[in-house]
């Protein structure tokens, strides 16, 4: 598949002493955690122990409550730097799958005819390539979540958060869609959350469990060779094993 | 499909009409039956078109100004939380004045012509419309409120590019809603003093015990009120395409 999008020198992702609360109760105290550039970061843990507000507060999205430190590479500021997809694919109804690829452009007044031609490219590899000017309500699950993941390569940033962006599909088309993602996004610095190991160590060059109240990163877990990995290998099994264990410990 | 329905009722109710008719022996001058009123609206049909229009375009001019007035109050009030404190409380209390009471202050104020017919259907109109907009402004997906900044958005773009499309279906329904209610406003104005219009032609017919003829007028003010409603109701349909349908 061609690459249209590169992410050279996708910078790591800092975390400094940060803590956040929220009603009063203190979800992150002093944390510290570096996510390696380029490269698939995976979080997992239980509900409610803070993976999203993590990749919130990473975006730049959520303030209150938060204090610390987050760098880009040298850069402290988070303004055009990360690219969200979420577990719903917040496709707008109202347009076309081509002006929803479009929408951050849309958005920023962007719109030009190079990124017009490289969003129909990306369309294209994504097998949606016919769909462009349908409806989001005319697309299954699957596809509405390739063309979120297009709108989310679109953006050319170089770091990507991910919050279950696969957790709603099908196993096949899951495992289809991962194996898309992680050829398309190769070599941006990603940070995934999950409640599912196994996709964990498929798509992850480094996994977390988060753990403890508030709440803290476990040892990193560093499977073999490069994703998207087969999941046949029994050392994976055994990763996985050992990741089951330390998810049930922490709920 | 519609049409189908529509006429397996209006044929209902007029049979009911009918059997009521018979079933009470009403004298023409209390309740006509279906039939005479038929006869007086084809000899009458110039002079109840005539009217008809008159009430159409007070209806009309009611629809749009209170529409646009309506849209831009929601507007307003999304846009700042203070301005909305001090304007929420003048809309409810716009509304708690009952509309037949300030009908002949609006007459007195504004004349016996159009202006104080398309006010009064103004008011019954504006507030629908600025509830449900302001409702859907206020309930926009937050994800997508959240995407958007997260796409470095300016407010005015997540404004023009996301709520305001996202509470198109609410505004769609305080729309259909206002023009249901529209032609209150214009027949209650023209019944406290107009000299053209349904409203003033029932009237009219009334004070002469002409009671088919009120009828007709009456009958002709449904089906105005109604091709009006599924006019409206179609154009949302084809500009909020993307609302959901049960």
């Amino acid at each position: 598949m061609a690459n249209f999008l590169t992410f050279a020198d996708a910078p790591r992702v800092m975390l400094e002493n940060v803590s956040f609360s929220f009603s009063g109760a203190m979800l992150f105290s002093s944390l510290d955690f570096e996510i390696k550039g380029g490269q698939w970061t995976c979080l997992l843990g239980p509900s409610g122990c803070g993976k999203s507000t993590l990749l919130r507060l990473i975006s730049g999205s959520l303030r209150e409550g938060f204090s610390g430190t987050i760098r880009f590479g040298g850069v402290k500021e988070t303004k055009g730097q990360t690219a969200w997809m979420a577990q719903k694919d917040l496709l707008l109804p109202w347009l076309t799958v081509l002006n929803n690829v479009l929408m951050g452009a849309r958005l920023r007044g962007e719109v030009s005819g190079q990124r017009v031609e490289t969003a129909i490219s990306l369309l294209k590899a994504v097998g949606l390539g016919h769909c462009t000017n349908e409806l989001p309500a005319t697309l299954s699950g699957g596809m509405r979540q390739r063309v979120a993941l297009v709108r989310t390569l679109m953006e050319d940033r170089p770091v990507i958060l991910m919050d279950e962006p696969f957790s709603a599909l099908d196993a096949l088309t899951r495992i289809k869609l991962q194996n898309l993602a992680a050829e398309l996004v190769q070599g941006a610095t990603v940070l995934l959350v999950t409640h599912d190991p196994l996709e964990a160590l498929r798509l992850g060059h480094r996994i977390y469990v988060m753990t403890g109240s508030p709440t803290r990163l476990g040892r990193v877990v560093l499977p073999p060779g490069q994703p998207p990995r087969n999941l046949d290998n029994p050392a994976i099994s055994a990763m996985h094993a050992r990741l089951l264990e330390q998810l049930v410990v922490t709920v | 499909m519609i049409f189908l329905r529509l006429s397996v009722i209006s044929i209902g109710l007029i049979l009911i009409w009918q059997v009521v008719v018979y079933l009470t022996g009403s004298p023409p001058y209390i309740l006509p039956g279906p039939l005479p009123v038929a006869k007086a609206l084809v000899a009458k049909w110039e002079t109840l078109w005539f009217h008809a229009w008159i009430t159409i375009a007070e209806i009309v001019a009611g629809l749009v100004i209170g529409s646009l007035l309506g849209a831009t109050s929601a507007l307003i009030m999304m846009a700042s939380r203070s301005l909305k404190r001090w304007l929420l409380p003048v809309f409810v209390i716009s509304q708690a004045v009952p509309v037949f009471a300030l009908a002949p202050l609006l007459v007195l104020w504004l004349g016996y012509g159009m202006g104080s017919k398309i006010t009064m259907a103004v008011l019954i109109i504006f507030f629908p419309v600025t509830a449900a907009f302001y409702d859907g402004l206020r309930r926009t997906e937050p994800e997508w409120l959240e995407l958007g900044r997260v796409m470095n958005a300016s407010p005015s773009a997540i404004l023009y590019h996301i709520r305001i499309p996202a509470a198109l279906p609410a505004f769609a329904s305080g729309l259909r809603v206002a023009t249901a209610v529209a032609p209150i406003g214009a027949i209650v104005g023209e019944w406290v003093g107009s000299s053209a219009g349904l409203g003033f032609y029932m009237l009219h017919a009334n004070a002469r015990m002409q009671t088919d003829l009120m009828f007709a007028a009456l009958a002709l003010l449904v089906t105005v009120a109604l091709i009006l409603y599924f006019l409206v109701d179609w154009m949302m349909k084809k500009i909020v395409y993307w609302q959901i349908e049960e």
